[in-house]
């Protein structure tokens, strides 16, 4: 019996040292291994897929964004779940707000279907890590963009959707009007973001002294916020503006003229991929020049019947081949707009005068309305 | 010849040979860890590679960028972030240190009220031990600063008593501030503590010739207390003043605060660790046989007696062991206080690993900076478990 079984023993360890011995030396031989690892992945994943598994997505390194995505058949955005306007869960379990379109948009543009797409609600500290480990194709949840996030993290800012700034929000019993009203006060901050960062800087540069309270949940620090705990509470003035609507009081807090920042938001993509780099920027565009020149998801028929002007054509995708320097279809642009919207129904459907969470639309109009959105030439 | 036959015959094969088996079994788990990790590793390294981001640590000598509430060193956001990780890494020792001795404390008398013969205090502390064993930690954390200290008066009402104000703000209580004297009454203050040690030591030797252990509870503190307080009043000007917290514009100022993110982790860590303490504390008295107790009482011993020079020296072979565990378990536990906004090193790591973007080296510094006062713990636990172990003779 034992003699039987030796040699099946023998045989298996020798096996499993050979395979340590290659595991081990596998450093020079990385590249080659590498490669096609990456050229199986999408495969791969494809198979998880049907086998009813959420599989990360693309791989971090080399590989094509677009293809992985195709490949599974829908989008991946990090966003997020608490900030109404913005990127909001319901109770039932269905986002919705201004960064979730843009990541419907981008959805649209892709697949012509503006629902394939997936949110994973991510906080502000996970953020990036899950976009460069390809969990997520796009980040798409109030990220600021500044130079190290551009750069040192390895992320690409694509364009800016949103031009927000840092403000404060203050209890009006306080008596506080200016940011010197706040020396010897308590500050609530959300911990992970540039908000802390310019709040110190701020603070600094005009010496005021303050204390913050540094919280990792945002729900945890506008609780604490509420029960008096801080004097006030700072972040980007959208998100106070958001976050406002669900105290319990609303008009018992205000928020101060006071913006110590400049914060640009926009959808992120990670390092080395310029197509799909190329794609959430061009997608992001696109709203602009369908505001730009009136077009709307109500019109976009009857325009695209009548047009005569040649860059409207291009952006029908009836003349000239645009979508495939994008590897899109030729009507990507017009799904985008005909299913999510122009940048101003986009904008107004989430953060319009008819919502709770308004916001003027100030820097975010057209540049021709003395805004800064503007859309590069459609040729 | 033919005994030659016979012995190669009979000579065991080398994978039939149980001593060469052995070792080659440990060689081959040995290979195997060691590759799964280096691929690991490797994973690891080839992925950072691609993003450009090989780990380095010269980000600690960076700017930080970010102020912290709370700090015990001078600290401010032009310093580096390896100063915010020395700020967070303090605040952790300082409220594992406050945390374990008050635990102790609590959870020794807590121990010891179980075993009371007194039904009332006993079932108290059971239903006590018996609760707070089976909340959640995070629960009760959260329990502690959002049910009890933020639902304080505000700022404004806040309570008072005296100099001693309590608010959702925090517990504000009027504090020395050190005067120019100061310097000179560390030096005292240092005599002092020598002093009481010689008189302890002195107070030792006595009671081992006399054969009658002297009050060392009393006289040390006392030896200790007069020379502070001679050096005191000797001094030309008082070497601390006292400051009383007031309330100017939004806040406290002067005295000291106790911020209600400290009060609640503090009372968290103590209130859910005595609760453990308690048990091990029980199980030690629990096993010294009865018969020492029955000697004791017939040597007309009184119950405190009983406790602190026949039950406890036993017990506390029994109670140390289980009792470092508890210790380490408050100090790693301290790093729930990200959930409600302690700067502890756990909280100003999150930070700088977000403001810096160097996850890998943050969370490998982390883990060693826990590690490492695990295993001071450890260490100084071993050495008085060490010292209290029972002499075989």
């Amino acid at each position: 019996m034992s003699r039987k079984f030796f040699p099946v023993f023998a045989l298996l360890i020798v096996l499993s040292m050979v395979l340590a011995a290659c595991g081990g030396s596998a450093a020079p031989e990385a590249p080659a291994e590498e490669s096609a690892a990456a050229e199986e992945a999408p495969a791969e994943e494809a198979v998880a897929e049907e086998a009813g598994e959420t599989e990360g997505a693309a791989p971090a390194e080399g590989g094509s964004t677009l293809a992985t995505v195709q490949e599974r058949g829908y989008v991946i955005c990090g966003g997020n779940a608490s900030v109404p306007g913005f990127g909001f869960i319901d109770t039932e379990g269905n986002y919705s707000g201004f960064d979730i379109d843009f990541c419907k948009a981008v959805a649209a543009a892709v697949f012509g279907d503006a629902e394939k797409y997936e949110i994973r609600p991510l906080s502000s500290q996970e953020r990036f890590t899950a976009l460069q480990s390809g969990e997520i194709d796009t980040l798409i949840r109030n990220t600021t963009w500044t130079l190290s996030r551009d750069t040192d993290l390895g992320s690409n800012f694509t364009a800016t959707t949103f031009y927000d700034g840092q403000g404060f929000i203050v209890r009006i019993a306080d008596g506080i009007s200016a940011l010197e009203d706040l020396d010897g006060g308590t500050v609530c901050v959300q911990t992970g973001t540039t908000t802390e960062a310019n709040l110190a800087d701020v603070m600094a540069a005009r010496g005021i002294s303050y204390e913050p309270v540094v919280y990792e949940d945002v729900e945890t620090g506008w609780t604490t916020y509420e029960e008096g705990r801080c004097d006030a509470y700072t972040t980007d003035k959208s998100g106070l503006v958001s976050r406002r609507t669900l105290l319990e009081n609303p008009d018992d807090h205000m928020i101060m003229d006071e913006t110590i920042s400049k914060e640009p938001l926009g959808p992120v993509v990670r390092h080395g991929d310029d197509q799909w780099f190329d794609i959430v920027q061009w997608t992001v565009y696109a709203t602009f020049f369908a505001e730009e020149h009136g077009i709307t998801s109500a019109n976009i028929d009857d325009m695209m019947a009548e047009t005569q002007s040649p860059s409207e054509k291009k952006f029908f995708g009836t003349e000239g081949e645009l979508g495939s320097f994008l590897g899109l279809d030729a009507n990507w642009s017009y799904n985008v707009v005909s299913q999510v919207g122009s940048y101003s129904e986009i904008y107004d459907r989430n953060l319009g005068p008819d919502t709770k969470t308004f916001i003027p639309r100030g820097l975010n109009s057209l540049y021709t309305d003395g805004g800064l959105l503007y859309a590069p030439a459609w040729r | 010849m033919a005994n030659i036959e016979y012995s190669t015959e009979e000579a065991i094969p080398f994978w039939r040979d149980e001593r060469i088996l052995r070792i080659l079994g440990q060689a081959v788990f040995l290979v195997v860890t060691v590759s799964f990790f280096a691929y690991l590793y490797n994973n690891m390294m080839t992925a950072l590679e691609a993003q450009g981001m090989l780990p380095s640590f010269k980000f600690l000598t960076h700017t930080a960028g970010f102020d912290i509430g709370e700090s015990f060193i001078e600290y401010d956001r032009s310093d580096t972030y390896g100063r915010a990780l020395l700020v967070g890494l303090i605040n952790t020792i300082y409220v594992s240190i406050v945390g374990i001795f008050f635990a102790t404390i609590l959870g020794v008398v807590l121990g010891v009220s179980r075993l009371s013969n007194n039904f009332l205090v006993a079932k108290l502390s059971s239903i006590y031990l018996e609760i707070l064993r089976n909340i959640p930690l995070l629960v009760l954390l959260i329990f502690w600063y959002s049910g009890v200290f933020i639902a304080l008066p505000r700022v404004k009402e806040a309570i008072n008593w005296g100099s001693v104000y309590l608010s959702n703000r925090g517990l504000a209580i009027p504090w020395g501030i050190p005067t120019e004297t100061w310097g000179i009454y560390t030096i005292i203050l240092l005599f002092a503590l020598i002093f009481a040690l010689v008189v302890s030591w002195r107070l030792n030797i006595i009671g081992e010739r006399t054969g009658r252990p002297p009050l060392r509870i009393l006289w040390v503190p006392l030896s200790f207390f007069t020379v502070a307080i001679i050096g005191w009043i000797l001094l030309p000007q008082a070497p601390l003043v006292l400051d009383k917290p007031e309330l100017t514009g939004l806040n406290f100022s002067g005295g000291y605060v106790f911020t209600p993110e400290f009060m609640a982790l503090f009372s968290g860590l103590v209130i859910y660790t005595a609760a453990f303490i308690g048990e091990i504390v029980r199980a030690g008295i629990m096993s010294v046989s009865k018969g020492q107790h029955e000697a004791a009482k017939a040597l007309g011993f009184t119950t405190l007696q009983t406790l602190r020079l026949v039950v406890f020296p036993q017990a506390m072979r029994v109670i140390v062991p289980p009792l470092t565990s508890q210790y380490l378990n408050l100090t790693k536990n301290t790093s729930l206080a990200v959930a409600i906004g302690y700067p502890d090193l756990f909280a100003v790591g999150g930070t700088t690993l977000n403001q810096s973007g160097r996850a890998v080296e943050v969370i490998t510094l982390m883990m060693g900076l826990y590690l490492l006062s695990s295993l001071i713990t450890s260490v100084f636990m071993n050495f008085y478990n060490n010292k209290i172990k029972l002499v075989e003779r």
